[in-house]
Formats: C-alpha cells, sequence, structure tokens
C-alpha cells in the first residue's frame, strides 16, 4: 500500500471518526456531561492492557471490548460513590479517572516486558498513532461510527426531549434510563474506537470541540447536530491530513513531520481552531457579535441620556433654546468630563448641538430629537409605574418605540396626562405638525 | 420553621379576606364530595395509602384521595409541604414507599396518553437550541411513538396550541428569547398539545405577569367546560378561591380535600399553614436518621 | 536498627538509600498536592485538577525551550502563568461564550494539551524528555541525580518540590480563615471583604505551581491522583478542616511508601509513580468499605441493627397488646416470630431479646419479663400518644392513624415523648378508646 493510500484511509476513518464524536458529543455538551467522555477515554487504559494481556495480540476488536468494559466499570464505580459515600461527583469522577489511569500505566509496564505480540504498538493508545492502524481497523472504525450515527438519526426525537427534559419525557412514557443508557453507550463505544487514533486524552476533545464550536452557529438541534458533524469530520481530515506525508508530497512543503506527529494533538488543534474561530466570529452569540451589540446598546443608551439631560435643563425655556453650560450637563448625571465632551463633540457632527461662546445649545433637529427621546422616556415610567400590573410580558422594554409596543389608545390617554401635569415634550417650531391633531 | 411563620402571613392576609363568611370546619370533606359522580364514572384522580420518602426522609404520610372529573383542583401548601412531590409521585418520577395511584380506575402507567404535564419552569435548560414550535411539537411526541417523526398533522396541532395561549408569533422563535410568561406559556401549549384528559402543572402562575396570569386562567376554564379535570400546584392563597372549584391542602399529609367553598376554610387553612408543625418535623427527622435520640 | 528491618524479607525494597531517596520525593510530592487538593475537593472544583494538571503541558514545554533546564524561576512563573490562564480561559469561555462550564473546561485543557504535545514533538531533541514522562514522571531518577548538602546525599528533585511543599504550607497557614471561609461560602466570604474571586485564582494559582513542580518529577496522572485522590480519602474519615488536611498527608505518604513497595522488583517491578497511584486508590476503596462514619460498610451495620432494634420492639409490643388483650394467652417463638415477619433477622430478634432478660421462654410459650413489659409500655405510650396527637391536633381520622403511628413509634424519644404528653395534657386514652400506659406504676 502506498504512503498517499495509506494517508486516505486514514482520513476516511478520522473524518468518520470526528463526524460521530462530533454528534454524540452535542448531546453530551447539551446534557452537561461533557466530561464523561474524558472519564471513559481514561478508563479505558486499564482495559486495553487486560485484555492485550489475556490475548496475547493486539487485536482492535479485543482491546476496545476490553476498553470498554473498564470504561463501564468506572461509571459504575462512580455512580456508586456518589450514591453510597461521602465523595461528590467531581471528586468521583476525578478519582475514577486517575486510579483507573494509573493502574493501565502499571499493567502497560507489565505488558510492555512480555515479548510476545507487539506491545509497544499499546503505547498508540495514550496520544493515539496514525501508523498503527490498519486497513481493517479503519473499516471497523467506519463501520462503528456509521452504526453510531444511524442510532442518532434513528432515535433523534428521542434525544431530543430526553436532552431537552427528562421529567417530562418520563410522564409521557418514554422509558427515559434505557434511552439515557443507549445515548450513553453510543457515546462510551465512539470514545473507545477513536482512541487509537486520537489517545486517551484528546479523544474527550474531539468529543467536546465539535458540538461546542456548532452551538455558536445555530439555535435550531437539526443544524447544531449536521455542523457538528461536519466540524469532526473536517478537523478529522485536516488534522490527519497536516500529520501525513501528503503535504510535502502535494504541496512540497514540511508542515509536520509524520514520523513524530501522531495525529491525534494535530485533529484536536484543528478542531481547536474552529472553536476558536466560532466562538469569536459567530454572527449571533460569538464573542465579537455580543460585545459590539453590549457596545451599541450602551452607546444608544449613553446619546439618550445625553439628550435627555440637554432637553431637560431646556424645558424651562422652551420655546427659546438656551445655551447649555457645560457644569450643567455634569451636574445632570454622574458623568465623567471626558466622557461629556465626546459625546458632546459626537451629537455635533451629526448637527444636534451647536457650540456658543463654550456652551452648547440643541439645534431645532437636535431638539427635535431630544423631545421625542424624553417623551418615550416619560411615557414608559408612567406606564410603568402606573399600570406594571397589566403590563404585557410581550413589552420590550429597551425599545425606543413606544409606539410599537402599546397600543395607540393607551398611547394617547398617558399622553394627555402627561400634558395635564405639564410633562408633555413638545417641539414647538421645527417640527410640523401632525393633521391628525387639529 | 420560618417557613411555616411565612405562611402564618399569608394566612392572615388570606383570612382577613374571607372571614366574612366563616363556616363549621370539615376536616376530610372529600368522603362527602359528589357521591353521584364518583358511581357513574371512575374518579379522575385516586390516590391510596401514598407515602414519597426521599433520601429515606418521608415527604408525604399516608395521603387518600378521590378526585371527581371536570374539576380545577388547586393544589396548596406551604413551602415543603410536598406539593410538587404529590404530582411528581402521582406522574411516576419519584417512586412510592407505599401505596397506589389510579387514574380513571386504572394504574398511570396504562393512562399516559390521557395525561399531561406542566413541570416548573426552572426545571430545563431555556438555552437549549430549540425553537418554540419544537417545544410544544414534543407534546405529540407520546402519540407518534418510537421513530416517527412529527409531521404536517402535529405542526397544525402545534401551531392550534400555541395561537391558544397567543404565541402563535413567536413559533419560530429560540426559546432563550422569551420571558417568564411566555416560557410559561410554551410550557402550556406543549401540555394542550398533549391533548390529555388529566393535566398537572407545577406552579404555572408563578413568576408570570398578570396578562399571562389571565391567560393561563381563561385557559384553564377553557378546560374544564371540556370536562378535563386539572391539578394545579398554586402558592397564592389570596386567589384559590377564584380559581380553583376544588382544593387539595396539604403538609406532608393530607390536610383536607374538597370543593371550594366548604374545604378552603381558615379552620382548614390554620391547620395547613399553623399548628404544632415542629413535632412532625422532629418526628421525621429523627426517621430519616434512623436513630431515636435518646 | 535498619539493619535488623533489612533482614525482614519484605521490607527488602525499603533498605537501599535509592529507595529512600524515591519514597522520600514521592511522598514530599504527593504531600504538596494533597494539600492544596483538600481545598479542589471542598469546593467541588476537583477536575479543575485534573484540567491544570494537563494544561500546564505548553507551559512546562515552553519553559524547557526557553531556559534549557528545570530552573525552578521560570518554571513557577510559567505555572503560574498557566493556572490563570486555565482559569480565566474556562470562566470566560463560560461567561461570554455561554458554554457550559464542564464543557469550557474541556475545550481548554484538551486544547492546551493538545498544544503542549505538539510543541513537546517539534522541540524533542532539545528536551531530554519524552512523552511517556508527560505520564509517569522521571520519579526513578530520584535516586540516582542527587546532590550534596549538609552531608546528606539528596535527591536533585527536591530542589524543586521542597519550595512547593513550603509555598503550599505558608499560603494555608498565612490565608487559614480567608481559604476556609471562601471554600464554605464564596458569597459570604465575598461580603466578609475577602475576595472568593482572588481566592479562586489563588487556589488555582497554588494547583499550577503544585503541578508543574510534581509533574517532571511523577507525571501528570500522579498528579491528579494525588490533587484528588488522599484529600477524599481524609473527607470520608474526619469532619473538620484542619483533621482533614492532616489525614490527607498522612495518605499521601502513605501512598508514596506502599507504592514504592508494590513498584519493586519484588512485588510488580513496574514505574514507581503509576503504583503509588494504584496505592492511593487502594486506600480510597478500603476507607470507603470500612470509614468508621461514612463508610459502607458501618452504614450497613448501622441499617443492621436498626432493622433488628425495630424487630425487637416490634415483637415486644406485639407481646404487650397480646397480654392487653387477653392477659392469659401466651405466643409461641414461632408464631411471634412469623408475625413480625419471620425470615432468621426476626428468628436473630427474638434471641437478642430473650439474652437480654426481656423475655423468658417457659413451656415453649413467650412470657415477658418486668423490665420487658416496662420497655413494651414505653413505645405502646409513644404510640398512642402519637395517634393522639394527630388526630387531635391535625385532625385525621381515628383510622387513618395507626399507619403512621405505626412508623414513627420505633422514633419517639423521651423528650419527644414528654413534649406530646405536654401538648396533650391529660390524655390517657387513645382515638380507639385504650389506655396509655403510665410508665410511673
Amino acid at each position: 500500500m502506498t504512503a498517499p493510500s495509506i494517508t486516505m484511509n486514514v482520513m476516511l476513518g478520522t473524518a468518520l471518526l470526528g463526524a460521530t464524536a462530533g454528534t454524540i458529543g452535542t448531546f453530551a455538551v447539551l446534557r452537561r456531561r461533557a466530561l464523561v467522555g474524558d472519564m471513559l477515554s481514561h478508563a479505558a487504559l486499564p482495559g486495553v492492557c487486560i485484555a492485550f494481556l489475556i490475548m496475547q495480540d493486539r487485536n482492535f476488536v479485543g482491546l476496545s471490548l476490553g476498553a470498554l468494559a473498564t470504561g463501564l466499570v468506572g461509571i459504575l464505580v462512580i455512580a456508586i460513590l456518589t450514591r453510597w459515600t461521602r465523595t461528590k461527583e467531581d471528586a468521583a469522577i476525578g478519582i475514577v479517572l486517575s486510579t483507573w489511569f494509573g493502574a493501565g500505566m502499571v499493567l502497560l509496564s507489565v505488558a510492555q516486558r512480555q515479548t510476545t505480540g507487539y506491545p509497544a504498538g499499546l503505547k498508540s493508545y495514550l496520544l493515539g498513532e496514525a501508523a498503527g492502524i490498519g486497513r481493517g481497523d479503519v473499516q471497523l472504525i467506519a463501520l462503528v461510527a456509521l452504526i453510531c450515527l444511524a442510532i442518532v438519526s434513528v432515535l433523534y426525537k428521542e434525544f431530543k426531549l430526553l436532552s431537552f427534559d427528562v421529567d417530562f419525557a418520563t410522564a409521557q412514557g418514554w422509558p427515559t434510563l434505557v434511552l439515557d443508557l443507549v445515548m450513553m453507550g453510543t457515546l462510551a463505544v465512539v470514545t473507545i474506537v477513536g482512541l487509537p487514533i486520537c489517545g486517551v486524552i484528546l479523544m474527550a476533545a474531539l468529543i467536546i470541540l465539535p458540538g461546542a464550536s456548532a452551538r455558536f452557529w445555530t439555535n435550531r438541534l437539526g443544524r447544531l447536530l449536521v455542523i457538528a458533524a461536519i466540524a469532526g469530520a473536517a478537523a478529522g481530515v485536516i488534522g490527519t491530513f497536516l500529520g501525513s506525508p501528503l503535504p510535502k508530497q502535494l504541496l512540497g512543503i514540511e508542515l509536520f513531520d509524520n514520523t513524530k506527529y501522531p495525529p491525534g494533538p494535530l485533529i484536536v488543534l484543528t478542531a481547536a481552531t474552529f472553536f476558536l474561530f466560532s466562538m469569536l466570529f459567530a454572527p449571533q452569540r460569538g464573542v465579537l457579535a455580543t460585545a459590539a451589540a453590549e457596545l451599541q446598546l450602551r452607546q444608544r443608551i449613553a446619546r439618550e441620556h445625553l439628550l435627555r439631560a440637554l432637553y431637560e435643563i431646556s424645558e424651562p425655556y422652551l420655546p427659546e433654546r438656551p445655551a447649555v453650560a457645560e457644569a450643567q450637563v455634569l451636574a445632570q448625571r454622574s458623568w465623567r468630563r471626558w466622557w461629556v465632551d465626546w459625546w458632546l463633540s459626537r451629537l455635533r457632527k451629526r448637527g444636534l448641538i451647536e457650540r456658543v461662546n463654550g456652551d452648547v445649545r440643541l439645534t431645532p433637529a437636535g431638539l427635535g430629537a431630544a423631545a421625542e427621546v424624553t417623551r418615550t422616556h416619560r411615557l414608559w415610567e408612567m406606564f410603568l409605574v402606573e399600570s406594571a400590573g397589566i403590563a404585557a410580558d410581550h413589552v420590550d422594554r429597551d425599545a425606543d418605540a413606544v409606539e410599537h409596543m402599546l397600543p395607540k389608545p393607551l398611547i394617547r390617554e398617558l399622553e394627555e396626562r402627561l400634558a395635564a401635569a405639564g410633562r408633555l415634550p413638545m417641539v414647538p417650531q421645527s417640527v410640523p405638525q401632525s393633521p391628525h391633531d387639529l | 420553621m420560618r417557613t411555616l411563620s411565612v405562611g402564618r402571613q399569608s394566612l392572615l392576609a388570606a383570612a382577613s379576606r374571607m372571614c366574612h363568611e366563616e363556616r363549621p370546619m370539615i376536616a376530610q370533606s372529600q368522603t362527602s364530595a359528589q357521591p353521584a359522580h364518583a358511581t357513574s364514572h371512575p374518579p379522575a384522580l385516586e390516590i391510596h395509602d401514598m407515602t414519597v420518602a426521599y433520601h429515606r426522609k418521608p415527604v408525604l404520610w399516608d395521603i387518600d384521595l378521590t378526585i371527581p372529573e371536570g374539576n380545577l383542583v388547586g393544589v396548596v401548601g406551604p413551602n415543603g409541604a410536598g406539593k410538587t412531590t404529590l404530582i411528581k409521585a402521582v406522574l411516576g418520577l419519584v417512586p412510592l414507599a407505599s401505596g397506589k395511584v389510579e387514574i380513571y380506575g386504572r394504574p398511570y402507567e396504562d393512562q399516559r396518553k390521557i395525561i399531561g404535564y406542566v413541570p416548573q419552569r426552572e426545571s430545563v435548560d431555556w438555552d437549549f437550541p430549540v425553537t418554540v414550535r419544537d417545544v410544544v411539537l414534543m407534546g405529540t411526541y407520546g402519540r407518534l411513538g418510537w421513530f416517527r417523526r412529527p409531521g404536517h398533522g402535529e405542526r397544525e396541532v402545534a401551531n392550534r396550541c400555541l395561537t391558544q395561549v397567543g404565541m402563535r408569533d413567536f413559533a419560530n422563535r429560540q426559546i432563550r428569547q422569551l420571558s417568564g410568561g411566555q416560557q410559561q406559556r410554551v410550557f402550556l401549549a406543549r401540555a394542550l398539545a398533549q391533548d390529555a384528559r388529566v393535566y398537572f402543572m407545577d406552579e404555572p402562575f408563578s413568576g408570570v405577569d398578570a396578562a399571562t396570569e389571565a391567560a393561563i386562567l381563561e385557559l384553564l376554564q377553557e378546560l374544564r367546560s371540556a370536562r378535563r379535570t386539572v391539578f394545579v400546584v398554586h402558592h397564592d392563597l389570596q386567589t384559590v378561591r377564584g380559581y380553583f372549584d376544588y382544593v387539595i391542602l396539604l403538609n406532608m399529609r393530607l390536610v383536607a380535600s374538597g370543593p371550594t367553598e366548604t374545604t378552603f376554610t381558615p379552620a382548614n387553612l390554620h391547620k395547613t399553614y399553623g399548628g404544632r408543625l415542629t413535632i412532625l418535623d422532629e418526628a421525621a427527622e429523627a426517621v430519616r436518621q434512623r436513630q431515636p435520640i435518646r | 536498627m535498619f539493619i535488623i528491618i533489612a533482614q525482614l524479607d519484605w521490607l527488602e525494597p525499603f533498605a537501599s538509600p535509592v529507595a529512600q531517596r524515591i519514597i522520600l520525593v514521592g511522598a514530599l510530592t504527593n504531600i504538596a498536592c494533597a494539600l492544596v487538593g483538600c481545598y479542589l475537593v471542598l469546593r467541588r472544583m476537583s477536575l479543575m485538577g485534573d484540567a491544570i494538571a494537563h494544561a500546564v503541558l505548553p507551559g512546562l514545554v515552553l519553559a524547557f525551550i526557553f531556559s534549557g533546564s528545570l530552573n525552578i524561576a521560570p518554571l513557577f512563573l510559567g505555572a503560574a502563568a498557566v493556572g490563570l490562564l486555565t482559569t480565566f480561559l474556562t470562566q470566560t469561555l463560560h461567561q461570554y461564550g455561554r458554554v457550559p462550564t464542564d464543557a469550557s473546561m474541556g475545550v481548554v485543557f484538551t486544547s492546551l494539551f493538545a498544544l503542549g504535545v505538539v510543541l513537546l514533538k517539534t522541540y524533542v531533541s532539545k528536551i531530554h524528555f519524552d512523552v511517556d514522562c508527560v505520564f509517569e514522571g522521571l520519579l526513578y531518577q530520584a535516586g540516582f541525580d542527587t546532590f550534596e548538602f549538609a552531608g546528606y546525599e539528596l535527591p536533585r528533585q527536591l530542589r524543586t518540590v521542597v519550595p512547593v511543599v513550603i509555598i503550599n504550607l505558608a499560603v494555608i497557614f498565612v490565608l487559614w480563615k480567608e481559604l476556609k471561609v471562601s471554600a464554605f461560602d464564596p458569597a459570604l466570604a465575598t461580603s466578609m471583604g475577602i475576595s472568593a474571586t482572588l481566592m479562586h485564582y489563588l487556589l488555582m494559582m497554588l494547583v499550577a505551581v503544585t503541578t508543574v513542580a510534581s509533574f517532571e518529577v511523577v507525571g501528570s496522572i500522579l498528579v491528579i491522583a494525588m490533587l484528588i485522590v488522599p484529600p477524599a480519602t481524609a473527607q470520608l474519615l474526619t469532619n473538620r478542616l484542619a483533621p482533614m488536611i492532616a489525614v490527607a498527608c498522612v495518605f499521601a505518604i502513605l501512598s508514596a511508601i506502599l507504592g514504592y513497595w508494590l513498584a519493586s522488583e519484588q512485588v510488580w517491578n513496574v514505574d514507581p509513580s503509576g503504583a503509588m497511584v494504584v496505592a492511593a486508590g487502594g486506600m480510597y476503596a478500603l476507607a470507603v468499605l470500612f470509614a468508621p462514619q461514612y463508610g459502607i460498610l458501618s452504614t450497613l451495620i448501622r441499617n443492621l441493627q436498626t432493622a433488628l432494634r425495630i424487630l425487637r420492639e416490634d415483637l415486644l409490643l406485639m407481646l404487650y397488646r397480646l397480654e392487653e388483650i387477653d392477659a392469659t394467652k401466651r405466643m409461641r417463638p414461632e408464631e411471634a416470630v412469623a408475625a413480625v415477619g419471620g425470615g432468621s433477622l426476626a428468628r436473630w430478634a427474638l434471641a437478642m431479646l430473650r439474652h437480654r432478660g426481656r423475655i423468658e421462654i417457659r413451656d415453649g410459650r413467650l412470657h415477658m419479663t418486668d423490665d420487658g413489659r416496662w420497655r413494651a409500655a414505653r413505645l405502646v405510650r409513644g404510640h398512642r400518644l402519637w395517634e393522639t396527637y394527630l388526630v387531635k391536633n391535625l385532625g385525621l381520622q381515628p383510622d387513618h392513624v395507626h399507619a403512621p403511628a405505626d412508623r414513627v413509634e420505633h422514633f419517639i424519644h423521651q423528650p419527644l415523648r414528654e413534649e406530646l404528653q405536654k401538648e396533650l395534657e391529660d390524655t390517657h386514652r387513645d382515638p380507639h378508646g385504650r389506655d396509655i400506659p403510665d410508665l410511673n406504676s
């Protein structure tokens, strides 16, 4: 078999593995069980060694069954410890994870002393190794991955319900315990099948990263699973590609010496890059988008506060537009001087205020805007103070447009009451009166 | 003990409102409740000698209940009285230490298709990646059974239920973008989609705005006129009389149950909220510790 | 002294100075981990230890690359930085990326570990340690790589481990109450003017420093295990913080000794750090089973004792009630055993009653002694007072109260009985119209 075809073979395996781990891992992340994969893969090591010591052979299926066995025993022990002793769940996970792995290391030393078989290959379970897996192994990984994908797609509706609301699912008559076992069993099988490629520690990453990355891009479970699967598969393919001889053969550059780098870390780093990118740049949930939205909101609030302050200072003199000293503005709220300066200059650029001998004055357009802001604020204030009892929950209190949120007659009534108190902002000349009001 | 004193205060508030019609106390009035119905129909809910324990501490003792069909039933009692536990035990979500539950004369397991459930709002992750319609569609899963996906018909049902709770316009929103009252309405719509004969609702009125409260009440009354039975865990004593035809007064054990008129009396309320509860608590604690303190 | 011990066969592994050095390094490393581990376990953040132990790998490799050797200063600085980074990233992902905490921890430490492995592989020629060392460390080197200090030949690795033990002890000693309060109740700590966040970051920094110092010596596995397992063992055996830390340290030392013995040529002939983990795990398992207060065995024994006591009391009660109904009638032992549910437990309870002189068997029939009758009367009194209380004060119907009273009667102790009596004033008959026995007569 030529090098490229071996690589293609491994790529197929990692792609399917990544897709499956991403899909089932998404459920684990949603159910706050992200570290189950971590625990399972650590706890698998003694099973691998025991299976090897029994079989004296590196049969992939046998080793995987051994891994599955100790992994499941580990889960059982965690359940017993949390249920029966004072040890809390986090410590129980840590204890099982480390002791099982420690036992695995001891058994590994024992196995290495045995001369028969290829015990060196067992080491691939620590960090993963592409070279260590043969064609048959890849086919098996692919088969298992496909079966797991099939389970997820057949039980999609059931898994969705289970993940969202276990109590409701139980009340509706679903065997939630069985469903949970199927879900966690699928997760366990995928984790363990992936161990020889990704290694004990990094298999956990392949479970968590695709789902966590995909969550930034969508709010729909179906799409989330598809994106996670694609991200997992892509990470598998790219990571394998980077660590293979292919870049040298195809592009003439050697990125990572394939004799040194196991594919696991490269796959995980690829997936981590996806995650970083998603977290920063995703349109709605991404950190940058969130920060931008936050900034925008703050700016709007700041602008409105300043306009309202200017209006309220000018209010007694209307319809004259008085010059307002900056000190007056500063006195209105606990603002910092540089901040007010900056905002005033911005308002001036927009033509909302003008400078008069070092003081500021609202322009006619500025007065219109300020009056509108103040009117909205006062309407809301009155509505919330006096009618909170009937306040519909739909009301978005941040929205500046009262008109869209409250029914017309209510606005008119509130306006009348503001006017009666002499607090209804009016814009004397600048804004033409609406013909309806005449 | 702190919950007790709070309970007493709200009791006083409620009692002062309704003391104008002091009635003779009837402790166990469920025995006298509508015998005519009981003979023609099996009752909507029948509980015999139910005891429920959490971590070996009994939270409900020896509950006996019979609720006839077609009532709005308020489940009332102080914090920690076991209201939620009662509902969860009936629904099989917590195991019974003893006793049995029957719905329309048959065990709960056989009747799941005619039961609707509205859990407490806080029980789920509202950042879960589903839309409002997805959540409502979950109500139809029970009827769909294994493997089948919701189709056009189910979607119609979901839309109708959403319209009923006034949330049709929100069908495609992610659930995180909803307010508390809206979340509650979505849960109600999901229960409606179950198209049940008996509904169990855990604190549907908690933390919702007045508009939603009115909408929920209207919905409950519609359900009653369709001869559905609705159990509502409720904590606002002042509205019990206005909302429910039937009440279950609970405080670790059944204090009283029966038509609101005759059961929701100051005397019974005093027994539910006031009284000397310390001894009961102490006994429960001793049982939990499995050791007498000598 | 040592010569005598060394002649004992099984102690042979400990005889050589090499062995003693390895155990010394192992024990001190374990202590360093256990000290901070107690706080992790109490704050339910054990997995943060797991995460940091993995995440420090890139920092460790970078420190190696830049300093070329194991100098303490750059190493500790790098460790503190990585510890803070892991904590900060985990928190940031959770807060700003809305990633659940467990997932954000998983994302951070696996990614950093992968980065560390790639760095390690890239610069593998420059560094004298390989991937195996990541897991198992170089503990065996402690036996050979030594320096002289005050006439003793001490392992070189002590120069990284001892400072960490001192730092950890010093921080715990100086900030004892601050750490305690913020471990117990962060909100309370904050309200008292102790920054829980600061304490959190400080703790994580200590974990990171400890991890890095221990990493090269014993490998990541032993670090994680020693952070979690000895404190969890101590938690099963103690009820207060100071004893817990002390006991955790004892178990840390025991793990090192026992682990070395297991790893020696005479036993398993494997690397010592893995064996130390197994030893710690084994001792934890023993604690789970046999801890006096929280162990599974003692819980089972307590449950058995309670069950036996209830059966004994049920037997006495039954005989008492029988006597009440018909003073001449006496039960046969088999009948009595069958009436309380039968089985060997019931027979055992009956035997205990006889042994304690509460019951005698005459003519194949059971007779209560005076002592037995008095005890039965006390129980019946509790039962009937309780029934009366339920009916009188809680308004239950008389036919509903027997079952609850049956459950509670075994747990009505003297003060409660008196309280009931006071509550009920002068009640001498229960709701079924039977006498409530007076104990003074």
